[in-house]
């Protein structure tokens, strides 16, 4: 059955890489290189922000924070959808390896929201005077996090990984359809309740410089996501597979590298 | 169809009737939250008529919340409702009786019981007719999309916190436009757009979660 090996299956289609048993080997190599993509572009996109980019004419050195904090929100809130995707096709085609890729992804997600609260709460004292405001943003952010911990707790309370695979994908759908709504709620709530709001728009124009930094941190972030992700799914496929004769095959000839 | 629809949530009243004391508590639960509040911050009048309606709001989701898990547990625990996913009748229209049944025994109940609280937190008859709609209002949309939740946390260890984690977040919406209509209202801005909003979460809610409802009760018990 799943003693198959890669090469003698006869035509790649599309779902030639929703199997687990070939996807992995996959998987393994483009890891590898999403990590050194993401290091390469991190170290340039880091020395662009602490050694090209001019000091901010309002903030000072304080803005340079926005070279971590804007990537990482942008990542966060990019990565729900791409969770949320991977989810529902698992749900409805019912191919393990899609499920599998949502969990995978979900850590990584939450960590990038975690990490633009943190980086903007560091960013606000200076700038604003204080760590947090309910701003808009600020608040529908929260409340992204809240929305991947839930599925995170939901993964985790399910022990039978088949229903733990749709129910998150349910739930994660259902935050989908939510999202918008919340983050306009609490957009409007926001221009409703704040006398002062402050003001998140910077100056108009941005030099050219700062504009490259932070691009080139995106994409850094954008390959360490899908590096980790990719990471963590070999994790997952290896534990859900144990018991199937690739994977002892595997390790047998001491293939995990 | 419609026939399904009543009878199921006769059945669910019935079954409320005889076991008074579940929604009995849960009101009680809403009226304890409500007053440990002005406890916890002072009896100064003009706070508390600022946030009376944030606390009933709150209390009231609270209320819903605890109140969810028993939407399905005990169907589940004496096989009904897997009798409910054989039943030729579609399964989304008898979670929305569930749903409903479930607005009537909390929903409900809450809405009226917070026309007390008016009187509690010293607003005037205005503002608190206007409290009382915005729960009427709103309230269907915590049954609705609680079912979800109460759908995959069914049978899980830990499944009442659990829900909590799930469903809070998506009340988000309800809860700010529920809560900010008396601030409206109170502030002569008009609570009419904070209302339509409400109801078209409700009818929206209504619409979709059954749905959802149906597939994650599939999942849960197959």
């Amino acid at each position: 059955m799943s003693s198959v090996s890669v090469g003698s299956r006869s035509r790649p289609g599309l779902f030639w890489f929703s199997s687990p048993q070939t996807f992995f080997p996959l998987a393994g190599k483009m890891t590898v290189w999403f990590f050194v993509i993401a290091a390469v572009l991190a170290l340039v996109g880091l020395y662009i922000a602490f050694f090209v980019a001019p000091t901010d004419a309002t903030q000072g050195e304080s803005y340079r924070i926005i070279f971590i904090h804007v990537p990482a929100a942008w990542m966060s809130m990019f990565l729900y959808l791409v969770m949320a995707l991977w989810a529902g096709i698992g749900l409805v085609m019912n191919t393990r390896m899609s499920s599998m890729m949502a969990s995978a992804i979900a850590p990584t997600g939450a960590l990038m929201t975690v990490l633009a609260l943190v980086t903007g709460s560091l960013w606000g004292r200076p700038t604003w005077g204080t760590y947090w405001v309910w701003d808009a943003r600020l608040t529908s952010e929260l409340v992204l996090l809240f929305l991947y911990l839930g599925f995170l707790a939901l993964q985790a309370a399910i022990d039978d990984p088949r229903r733990a695979d749709k129910a998150g994908a349910v739930l994660a759908l259902v935050g989908v359809v939510n999202i918008p709504i919340i983050y306009f709620s609490v957009q409007w709530w926001n221009t409703l309740h704040q006398g002062s709001s402050v003001s998140l728009t910077r100056s108009p124009s941005m030099a050219a410089t700062m504009l490259t930094g932070m691009l080139i941190m995106a994409l850094a972030f954008w390959a360490y996501s899908i590096a980790a992700a990719l990471h963590r799914v070999r994790s997952i496929v290896l534990e859900r597979e144990k018991r199937t004769e690739w994977v002892r095959e595997l390790m047998a000839q001491g293939g995990l590298k | 169809m419609l026939s399904v629809f009543l009878q199921v949530i006769r059945r669910d009243l019935l079954l409320a009737m005889r076991q008074k004391s579940d929604v009995v508590n849960t009101l009680f639960f809403f009226v304890v939250v409500v007053t440990m509040v002005p406890l916890g911050i002072g009896p100064e009048p003009a706070l508390l008529r600022d946030i009376a309606a944030g606390v009933v709001w709150v209390a009231a989701l609270l209320a819903a919340i605890l109140s969810l898990p028993r939407l399905f547990a005990n169907d589940y625990a004496d096989g009904t409702l897997e009798q409910m996913l054989l039943s030729s009748e579609p399964l989304s229209l008898i979670v929305l009786a569930k749903a409903a049944a479930h607005w009537l025994t909390t929903g409900l109940p809450l809405t009226l019981m917070a026309a007390a609280f008016g009187v509690l937190f010293d607003l005037d008859v205005n503002s608190t007719l206007v409290l009382v709609a915005s729960l009427a209002l709103g309230t269907p949309v915590l049954s609705l999309i609680g079912s979800i939740g109460a759908a995959l946390t069914l049978g899980l260890r830990g499944g009442g916190v659990l829900t909590s984690l799930l469903v809070l977040p998506l009340y988000i919406p309800v809860l700010i436009f529920g809560a900010g209509s008396v601030g409206a209202a109170s502030s002569g801005v008009g609570f009419t757009a904070y209302f339509l909003l409400l109801g078209a979460f409700s009818l929206f809610a209504a619409v979709l979660t059954p749905w959802a409802v149906a597939i994650s009760l599939r999942i849960s018990v197959e």
